[in-house]
């Protein structure tokens, strides 16, 4: 994957297939670092869930063998001196269960990768699934974007989705024009 | 900018059109977004399916959702077409313009664009 913002997609899918009703996704920048979490209310993994998620013969899916994401994210992350950290709590050990998950990138390292089409990442992440309320902030040094499903189904009531074409397109462009508002 | 104002507008327009919506569809095109095929390119492709139906004027009818992964990774990004009288289709390794193809000919015309499914994929 060649773009952050695919790999922010294929993260919060793990959220979403973890039948998550809250996600949250937070971007902080700074000028030698970008930190990315994603943080749900799913079903959680079992510690031993999550002590194997290194390993890329591990996967709980029934499709297919193996499972990248984490050590796609995990690789990149290293590789421009950042982390990744997962801590989770299954649904058997708490009623407050679900998992988050944070990759920190060093911006300036040669093997960083450009941010991508972010905006594209959201729109994908509702049109997919349209009730999980996801909110979305990017905090960078001269700007904030702040996007929160909930308060756009407060809006819109229960008849009208949010994966509507006509709604997905107008949060394109209400999250495009905050990105490019401080400019 | 982009106000809150607006989208009660939209709310407004689109309350009686949602109300005749037949939402199960006749036709589906399930995009396959997987870690696989996220990787290969699905992103764009499912956001052209979405484009490409809506400008059809065929939203009302034609579902366009997304699944995991569907366990042939090596063809994504993996598209399926499920339609009320032919048999799934699965196209695979698609593109943006693929994609535009296949709502062209398939979805609108009926006609199943054979170069792109599995069956004429070397194996």
């Amino acid at each position: 994957m060649d773009e952050l913002s695919l790999y922010v997609l294929d993260i919060t899918m793990n959220s979403v297939r973890a039948g998550a009703t809250e996600i949250s996704i937070t971007l902080e920048e700074d000028a030698e670092w970008l930190t990315f979490t994603v943080s749900d209310n799913g079903c959680g993994m079992t510690q031993e869930q999550v002590k194997r998620l290194d390993d890329p013969f591990f996967t709980t899916r029934t499709t297919r063998k193996v499972g990248l994401g984490i050590p796609f994210l995990k690789m990149l992350a290293e590789m421009t001196e950042g982390y990744v950290k997962i801590t989770s709590v299954h649904e058997s050990v708490s009623e407050d269960h679900g998992t988050c998950t944070q990759a920190k990138f060093g911006k300036n390292h040669i093997d960083f990768i450009p941010m991508g089409d972010i905006v594209e990442t959201v729109k994908t992440l509702i049109q997919g699934s349209p009730d999980v309320n996801f909110t979305f902030d990017h905090t960078m040094p001269d700007r904030e974007v702040h996007l929160s499903c909930a308060e756009l189904k407060e809006i819109l009531g229960d008849e009208i989705s949010l994966a509507e074409p006509e709604i997905l397109m107008w949060i394109g462009e209400f999250l495009n024009e905050q990105y490019a508002g401080a400019e | 900018m982009k106000s809150i104002e607006e989208l009660k507008a939209i709310k407004a327009k689109m309350a009686d059109k949602v109300a005749v919506r037949n939402t199960t569809g006749d036709t589906r095109i399930v995009v396959g977004m997987a870690t696989c095929g996220i990787a290969a390119g699905a992103r764009p492709v499912l956001n052209a399916f979405v484009e490409g139906v809506t400008a059809a004027g065929l939203a009302d009818t034609v579902a366009v959702t997304q699944t995991g992964c569907i366990g042939i990774c090596q063809y994504e990004p993996v598209v399926e077409v499920y339609t009320k009288d032919q048999e799934k289709v699965t196209y695979v390794k698609m593109t943006p313009d693929r994609a535009k193809e296949v709502i062209e000919k398939h979805i609108k015309g009926g006609e199943v664009v054979a170069e792109y499914t599995i069956g004429a994929a070397k194996i």
